[in-house]
């Protein structure tokens, strides 16, 4: 009895340092989000439902919680909003069009090229995004090389230009975020054992239904993952719409842009980062939901 | 592909096959039928070439040359999801995003089979799993993962039946008692099962025929019997359990047996048990069939004086004993722990006895200790 009890109190001593350990290891992290997240969001939800100071200067606000302010400017980016998730939405699929095969070769083809491939995939992030943007705008321009040859082949008129358009800020937001959808899906195609592809076509299953019902299916967490890497920035990008855009490709994040930084008011800006923050929650939550993957582990 | 399985029976034959990676010969020039509803296992060393053989069965490589028949039908360009062939994979290779019950039922969908419940069922029940239909790869244990990779195969009623490795990643126990059932589903479904491995003792327990494979080649073949009692090469004696191979020349002739010379001792070999063309012989006796007595202990039958024991090993049914021999080499003996004879300590002196059909005569021109230590090299 005396062996069960020592036993007993040595357990629960174990555990009770076992408790702390993990808090500790935390703590660091806790702080730093604490301070440069938690307290940040809860002044920009403060900044939503200020209202001017009568007669104040410019940028001068005061809390009055005014909620009608979400309304109000919810109403005057209307279309902002639905831009931005269409464009989201478009570039994701672009992405994932291009990266799966990509990621597909690289993980079961490149043989002694693959650690190269997948430094050339995230190359692009040596040079700013802002750059990236830039040079993206050079090459659909007047001067590139695409505007001439597509204008040879008369698969556009001697008119029509590319840079200025939603096709270039569709283009541009596909390409900036690539590296985040090829690498989730290099990483769990790598990770399918090759014998599971043979046991599929060992079991009468031809090269393309062993991809689509087990190669794909497999690879699943690697889309969720990627989608949402490039879905999130996307929705929330305005550097793509501001530099390859016109005035009627503008997302959500240029009119947050504009609101804070030209017209300085505060609190609509506040008001729609809420608002675009919890539309993608709200979407990402319902497509993890659908999309079933926490059990392919 | 719904033919696949229905076409196609008889005897697997492999004529004259080889498969080279670069400059490394896998397998070379191997000719082999394997009857239909014969349990028949591949056994060698790693490296042997018994996997890649597999693989071209199964169709997973294409051999360089040769071709490969079931029955009538040729199977060699075939790929591997339009042959008659199931496999079972080392470390099972289940599809870890279906339920137990879509990894077994996958074959049967990909070929349109209608009654995919009730054959699912039944082989759940024949591999005594009925109850983990909805469960997930993940959650079996190895053993369980081993029949449900078995259901999923056999499920498919195949021409053949591949099983690579199949026991390997169990423990010793559970392999013992999956020997026992392998070989009970074997007899009960009658398909042909074909079987690598590299243990002996697995190929003889379960295997109606054993092919001993060696760099590409088969050393020898023939039932678990022929090529214990029987081995026709220095590696397959050494390999198939353990033997005890002596160096000697034949020196006379005397009836059905001759006078072999082992570093001065005479003993017999009968003609029929001499595989050596010439005089150059490697006498072989099997460690169990040794007697091992006193010096002065009258002996019958074939027997080798001036030995020293050098160490004594208790294992329970059995003693085993090195015995040091006047030539500098050492000798293995398995003594029975019947009771019957007085336990011998290291530093004893002993003499050795057999009885001389035992015997067994291999060309001289082998290497003594070949197949003898190729499973440590692993």
């Amino acid at each position: 009895m005396a062996y069960l009890q020592s036993m007993a109190t040595r357990a629960n001593s174990f555990t009770g340092k076992k408790g702390r350990l993990p808090y500790l290891l935390l703590a660091p992290g806790l702080v730093w989000l604490f301070t440069f997240f938690v307290l940040p969001i809860i002044n920009l939800a403060g900044t939503s439902t200020q209202t001017p100071v009568p007669g104040g200067d410019t940028g001068q606000y005061v809390q009055t919680f005014r909620f009608a302010n979400y309304i109000d400017a919810f109403n005057a980016s209307r279309e902002q909003f639905a831009r931005s998730f269409i464009y989201a939405t478009l570039a994701t699929l672009l992405a994932l069009a291009i990266a799966y095969p990509l990621a597909y070769a690289i993980a079961f083809r490149s043989g002694k090229f693959k650690n190269l491939l997948l430094v050339l995939v995230i190359a692009p992030f040596f040079t700013s995004f802002l750059l990236r943007t830039v040079a993206w705008k050079q090459i659909l321009g007047e001067s590139g090389f695409v505007v001439p040859t597509l204008r040879a082949l008369h698969i556009i008129g001697p008119q029509t230009t590319l840079t200025a358009s939603a096709l270039a800020v569709v283009t541009g937001m596909t390409y900036n975020f690539l590296p985040f959808m090829t690498l989730p899906l290099y990483a769990s195609l790598e990770r399918i054992d090759p014998r599971t592809l043979e046991a599929s076509n060992d079991l009468y299953a031809n090269a393309f239904t062993t991809f689509r019902k087990v190669t794909f299916p497999l690879s699943m967490p690697g889309v969720v993952a990627g989608t949402l890497l490039t879905f999130i920035p996307a929705a929330g990008d305005y550097v793509n719409a501001a530099i390859l855009g016109n005035p009627n490709t503008t997302m959500l994040g240029n009119v947050i842009d504009s609101r804070f930084f030209r017209i300085v008011d505060y609190p609509t800006a506040a008001a729609l980062s809420f608002m675009l923050m919890a539309a993608i929650l709200i979407l990402v939550t319902l497509y993890i939901r659908k999309s079933g993957t926490d059990e392919l582990v | 592909m719904s033919d696949a399985s229905t076409s196609s029976h008889g005897d697997l034959i492999l004529t004259r096959i080889s498969k080279t990676f670069g400059d490394f010969v896998a397998v070379d020039d191997l000719s082999l039928t394997i009857t239909e509803g014969s349990f028949f296992a591949l056994l060698g060393p790693s490296g042997c070439g018994k996997t890649t053989t597999l693989r071209m069965i199964a169709g997973l490589e294409e051999p360089t040359v040769g071709s490969i028949f079931i029955g009538e039908t040729d199977i060699t360009t075939k790929k591997p999801y339009q042959r008659p062939v199931n496999t079972v994979f080392q470390n099972y290779a289940l599809f870890p995003h279906l339920s137990i019950f879509e990894n077994v039922a996958f074959g049967l969908r990909r070929r349109g089979i209608k009654d995919v419940k009730a054959q699912v069922d039944k082989v759940l029940q024949l591999v005594e799993l009925p109850h983990y239909a909805d469960r997930k790869p993940n959650q079996l244990s190895g053993g369980q993962q081993q029949r449900i990779a078995l259901a999923r195969a056999i499920v498919n009623r195949p021409a053949l039946l591949l099983l690579d490795e199949p026991l390997g990643a169990l423990d010793l126990k559970l392999r013992r008692q999956m020997q026992i059932e392998l070989k009970w589903i074997q007899t009960e479904v009658g398909l042909t099962f074909v079987h690598v491995t590299h243990d002996q003792e697995e190929a003889m327990t379960m295997a109606d025929t054993i092919a001993v494979m060696n760099e590409g080649r088969i050393e020898q073949m023939g039932s678990p019997t022929d090529l214990y009692e029987s081995p026709a090469t220095a590696f397959v004696a050494n390999f198939l359990g353990q033997s005890n191979l002596i160096r000697g020349v034949s020196t006379s002739s005397d009836g059905d047996s001759e006078v072999v010379q082992l570093h001065g001792q005479k003993i017999s070999l009968l003609k029929s048990r001499n595989q050596a063309d010439g005089a150059s012989v490697l006498v072989g006796i099997r460690p169990e069939k040794i007697r091992i007595d006193l010096p002065d202990v009258p002996t019958t039958g074939n027997s080798l004086t001036g030995g020293v024991v050098s160490d004594v090993s208790f294992v329970g049914v059995s003693t085993q004993y090195v015995v040091e021999m006047p030539w500098k080499q050492d000798l293995m003996v398995f003594e029975q722990n019947d009771g019957g004879t007085p336990t011998l300590r290291p530093g004893d002196p002993v003499s050795l006895s057999w009885n001389v059909p035992f015997t067994f005569g291999l060309d001289g021109s082998q290497d003594v200790n070949a197949g003898s230590k190729v499973e440590e090299i692993e």
